[in-house]
């Protein structure tokens, strides 16, 4: 016999599903995010991704803005690399709909004092809501400013308590082929599910969040809803979707790309405009917004501009761990 | 006796097969258009990448193309097909080329200058790394290149004047092909449906030739021996 202490209980679990739907509804009118630099915009969201009146309702602390353009929010959510539901950048914004964001768990497991499935309001209770305004730079030579709505990843995997053995910590996507049609793909190479990882010093680093929104909305399901993670230094690949486990590890995770392609994508894929990939030179990039008539090509920066976190690789040679 | 019907290629199916295959530069260019007016409303958000994309697919496509015609005019018995060959050819050429310039303009990034191993280098040096370095633009490089002796040998006095070799020479369509498709496939990342997909109709056209040869070199046997 299950007993079910009241501490099972999660709120998510006890709010009736009708309930849910039209206060689903009704957030996705009345949304107020307080989200800064001039985002602050109540338009619904192209895919609306949580019910979540408890994340909605919430301050959001306004972000700094960087001195550079913002990509538009229409360039943003609608061109996206989310394979799950596609190769072509415009699948994701096409199909993400499909996929179901709520309820969401998280299952956190490996070397933490406190393993276990949580939802993701649990998860979130008690961590104050901030926007970072972000370059996002994809190993495709594109390049994108967004206002993120997030956490530093710290203060999740804090709460697991990691114990002294966690050195890196691994993130998985949803699997889910009914609701993701690029995973039922049959000319499909990639070994599903989407897996990322990062170094738990990376990980701790005040720059890499866990993104819930963008925009000043919540965050669209083809942008990786509901919640997803955002290092702005890495290459755009790292920054996984859709997450719903995290797994602390004593060994280096195995990143889908890498396993996929060990030549063209390593485990680190910082933004490094010296260290070229094979298909494309990383010199330079593509900003958005772009135009025929303005490319807005622009140099690459050294970890895309982000130089407080070079003391993190002290002593690597960047040219064979790319 | 009635007279039969002939089909007037030359005033009614050259000018028709021409405004077909220049129907997806058109579009294209009505898409640019769009785009120069008000920048979001004919492109998508990499309005680079659609172009170079659109009219790589166009190139790879009127190639197998220009592959398709003899096996067709063999198959439906219509040995007047081949009198549209050259117009397709020519076409798959046009699409290349602005298919590799507007690669070297749109994504290449020469005009940011492209650093190689932490150099900036020139223009055409640049170019050249580009090619060297990254197999798939060797491969597509690789099939323009092929091309160009036929789009410049495709005209009638080079016909005559090349007489039996122009045939041989012509074959260099075939490497040509597989070069473009290797390109295609060595550019496929996640998702290898395109090169199965074009892979799937080069073995079929390829095939055909070789079953045809097959065929006419026993027909002659049979014919020497009686």
């Amino acid at each position: 016999m299950l007993i079910k202490r009241p501490s099972d209980i999660r709120t998510s679990e006890i709010t009736p599903e009708s309930v849910y739907r039209s206060r689903r509804r009704f957030m996705r009118e009345s949304l107020t995010v307080a989200a800064g630099a001039g985002t602050a915009g109540l338009v619904s969201a192209p895919a609306v991704a949580l019910p979540a009146e408890w994340l909605t309702a919430r301050e959001v602390k306004p972000g700094v803005p960087i001195g550079e353009e913002m990509t538009s929010e229409r360039d943003a959510t609608s061109y996206n690399n989310f394979y799950e539901f596609g190769t072509d950048k415009a699948d994701p914004a096409e199909y993400a709909h499909e996929m179901t964001v709520d309820p969401w768990t998280v299952k956190v497991s490996g070397q933490v004092e406190k393993p276990g499935k949580i939802g993701l309001e649990d998860m979130l209770a008690g961590i104050d809501l901030e926007e970072r305004i972000y370059r996002l730079r994809c190993v495709e030579a594109w390049s994108m400013v967004i206002p993120w709505i997030g956490f530093p990843v710290k203060k999740v995997l804090d709460k697991f308590q990691p114990t002294s053995d966690a050195k890196y910590v691994e993130f998985r996507t949803l699997h889910r082929p009914s609701e993701m049609r690029g995973q039922r793909s049959f000319f499909s190479n990639i070994d599903w599910p989407y897996v990322e990882g990062l170094r738990m010093d990376e990980a701790n680093h005040p720059l890499a969040i866990f993104a819930v929104g963008m925009y000043g909305k919540l965050l669209p399901n083809q942008n990786g809803a509901p919640i997803r993670l955002v290092v702005p230094w890495k290459y755009g690949f790292k920054s996984i979707k859709s997450i719903v486990e995290i797994r602390l590890t004593k060994l280096q995770p195995k990143n889908t790309w890498n396993v996929l392609q060990p030549t063209e994508y390593g485990f680190y894929a910082n933004v490094n405009p010296n260290v070229d990939h094979p298909r494309w030179s990383q010199a330079s990039e593509r900003r958005f917004p772009t135009t025929l008539f303005r490319p807005n090509r622009i140099p690459t920066r050294m970890f895309n501009g982000y130089d407080e976190v070079a003391s993190l690789y002290k002593g690597l040679d960047l040219s064979r761990h790319y | 006796m009635p007279r039969q019907f002939v089909f007037p290629v030359v005033r009614v199916g050259k000018p028709l097969a021409f405004c077909v295959l220049a129907l997806p530069l058109a579009l294209l260019g009505i898409d640019v258009w769009r785009e120069f007016q008000l920048p979001g409303s004919g492109l998508g958000p990499d309005p680079g990448e659609d172009v170079v994309h659109h009219l790589g697919t166009w190139g790879l496509r009127t190639l197998l193309l220009t592959l398709a015609v003899s096996p067709a005019s063999r198959l439906f018995k219509r040995p007047q097909l081949v009198r549209y060959r050259r117009m397709v050819g020519l076409w798959a050429f046009t699409y290349l080329v602005l298919h590799f310039l507007s690669y070297f303009w749109l994504l290449g990034g020469y005009a940011a200058g492209v650093a190689i191993d932490g150099r900036r280098l020139g223009f055409a040096e640049a170019l050249v790394m580009d090619i060297y370095k990254r197999p798939y633009i060797t491969a597509g490089f690789l099939a323009l290149v092929l091309l160009i002796p036929l789009a410049i040998t495709s005209t009638r006095g080079w016909q005559r004047r090349l007489r039996r070799r122009w045939k041989t020479l012509h074959r260099l369509v075939y490497p040509a092909a597989i070069a473009a498709w290797t390109h295609l496939l060595w550019l496929s990342k996640g998702s290898f449906m395109d090169p199965f997909v074009y892979g799937l109709v080069l073995v079929v056209l390829f095939g055909e030739r070789i079953v045809f040869r097959i065929r006419k070199q026993r027909r002659a046997r049979a014919a020497s021996a009686v």
